[in-house]
């Protein structure tokens, strides 16, 4: 994670949003115990980004991301790239690209 | 403070005086210890902390949603057994004996017990200091009960049941035990020793929680759909708070500070210490890891079977009864609940039922005269009637204490209803019994 950040900071991504989640892949759940009683556990803790960047920058911001959190391994995780209708600086009031910043 | 000074300066003069009266002035009345009243109230302030480190314990172990309801149970008892006692508790528990079954009303709202010193009880105390130090046994005892019916009972009934059992229950079985004249114990009963409550706090709140659990039945979607506990950081704190305030409770049973009391403080801390490591063993053992959870659950086993014991054994009778508390709590939380498939949320009957049982009946075999002289030699000592003695003590509190908390919580439960519809059980108790939230998403 903390690489994924440091990374996105050198390529002059500033702006991410960091969300704590559970969420389950092919990895599925991790099992716990208590006092021997043993939990499937069907969820597991995961990090979400959210990045909103503008078209010249799509490119870098994954590169960014894959180099710093591939471990080769299931679980590494997805990114999904979606286009975004609007944007708005609540701030100034400004909207598109600069709005993105 | 002018008033307090003057108090505390005529106790020490009186104390002075018949030191120096000597053995001759045996009929005088006893004389106030200030060390001795010292170590009972502080030992009393300890055993209160035990209630709310028995609500962490418990809190920590129950969901998000269900944290606050078991800290009000907690709490509310407190409040509630504490004006209970001082009423009509103490009186029925420990006032003058009713054929060897239970106390007297002359004690109701603690009319005599004064600052003077009682002749039977802690009598180098103030009686106050006595009663208010077993108030707080009457406190937690129902308390411990919570971890049976966690997460599934609703308030009102669950006050009314516990103030009806601590009057029914409780009260005369500590007079049994602990009472002048009670027919089990050693004030002139049939010798069964039970130094700090294995018998009367333990087997009982055992007993009445396997009772519980079989009259409220499991929880929604036990045992596969339970989630696990919401916070063990705070299981842990209160598991550290209940070692903490158990050297109260079983060094401060010696009701005096002196020799006693450091031996029961040195077992209570090695059989807790010993049951700890037993259970992280059997965890590495049959789970392959060593777990928090398990080695906390373990370490209150182990205070749980010291508990009627810590006044009466070796360092070895310590480690013999914690190890056995750790391997035998295990198993019956691990295998025996699971075989039965009663849902005791908490594991009150697993560990205090249980190890109260176990401890009660080590005494018989652990206890030495040479740590306690006023006690008994145990079967491994020679003297295998107190072994005999333990059996009929347990059997006798198993069956009464199971008996009548099973048809307290029928009554409770045909004229009340004691279980929370499964909606409210889905949502959780904090919102629909308190309407309060223990976590805030937002700020």
């Amino acid at each position: 994670m903390e690489e994924v950040l440091q990374n996105l900071e050198d390529k002059e991504i500033h702006l991410v949003t960091v969300t704590s989640v559970m969420g389950r892949g092919r990895q599925k759940g991790v099992s716990t115990v208590y006092r021997s009683h043993k939990e499937a556990g069907t969820l597991l803790k995961k990090i979400k980004l959210e990045i909103a960047v503008n078209d010249d920058y799509v490119k870098v911001a994954i590169d960014a991301i894959v180099d710093g959190g591939r471990t080769g391994q299931i679980g590494d995780g997805k990114i999904f790239i979606l286009d975004l209708h609007e944007c708005m600086r609540i701030r100034t009031g400004e909207t598109g690209n600069i709005a993105i910043g | 403070m002018r008033m307090k000074g003057k108090v505390l300066l005529s106790a020490l003069l009186v104390a002075g005086f018949s030191a120096m009266a000597g053995e001759s002035a045996a009929a005088a009345p006893p004389a106030i210890n200030s060390g001795d009243t010292a170590w009972l109230l502080i030992s009393t302030a300890m055993v209160m902390l035990m209630t709310p480190g028995l609500a962490f314990f418990y809190g920590g172990l129950v969901r998000r949603k269900n944290v606050l309801s078991v800290l009000m149970q907690c709490f509310m008892l407190l409040c509630l057994m504490s004006v209970q006692w001082v009423l009509v508790g103490y009186s029925l528990a420990f006032g003058p004996d009713i054929g060897g079954i239970i106390g007297n009303l002359s004690w109701l709202g603690l009319t005599g017990v004064g600052q003077e010193a009682h002749s039977v009880y802690a009598n180098t105390t103030p009686h106050l200091a006595f009663m208010i130090f077993q108030s707080m046994f009457a406190v937690i005892t129902p308390a411990l009960i919570i971890g049976a019916f966690a997460e599934r009972i609703k308030f009102l009934p669950f006050c009314i049941f516990s103030l009806l059992w601590a009057t029914i229950v409780y009260d005369p079985l500590a007079h049994w035990v602990w009472g002048d004249k009670g027919f089990l114990g050693t004030l002139g009963g049939m010798g069964a020793l039970d130094f700090a409550g294995g018998a009367v706090v333990h087997i009982n709140a055992g007993m009445a929680a396997l009772a519980a659990a079989l009259i409220l039945g499991k929880r929604v979607g036990y045992p596969d759909k339970t989630s696990p506990p919401h916070s063990l950081p705070f299981a842990m704190l209160g598991a550290a708070l209940l070692w903490f305030g158990w050297f109260g409770f079983n060094a401060g049973s010696a009701c005096a500070a002196n020799g006693l009391a450091a031996s029961a403080f040195v077992m209570t801390n090695t059989a807790a210490a010993v049951a700890g490591l037993a259970w992280a063993l059997m965890d590495l053992i049959f789970n392959r890891k060593a777990t928090v959870l398990g080695i906390i659950t373990g370490a209150v086993a182990g205070l749980v079977a010291i508990t009627p014991a810590a006044g009466f054994v070796n360092p070895m009778g310590a480690l013999a009864i914690g190890l056995g508390a750790g391997v035998i709590c295990y198993f019956s939380v691990s295998f025996v609940k699971v075989k039965f498939g009663y849902d005791d949320s908490l594991d009150a009957f697993g560990v205090h039922g249980v190890g109260g049982i176990w401890g009660a009946i080590a005494t018989g075999l652990f206890a030495t005269k040479t740590i306690n002289p006023g006690g008994a030699d145990g079967l491994f000592y020679g003297n295998p009637m107190q072994f005999i003695i333990q059996l009929k003590a347990v059997a006798i509190t198993i069956v009464f204490s199971f008996v009548a908390s099973y048809l307290l919580f029928k009554l409770v439960d045909i004229t009340m209803g004691l279980r929370v519809d499964t909606d409210e059980e889905k949502i959780g108790l904090d919102l629909t019994e308190h309407r309060e939230a223990g976590y805030t998403m937002l700020e």
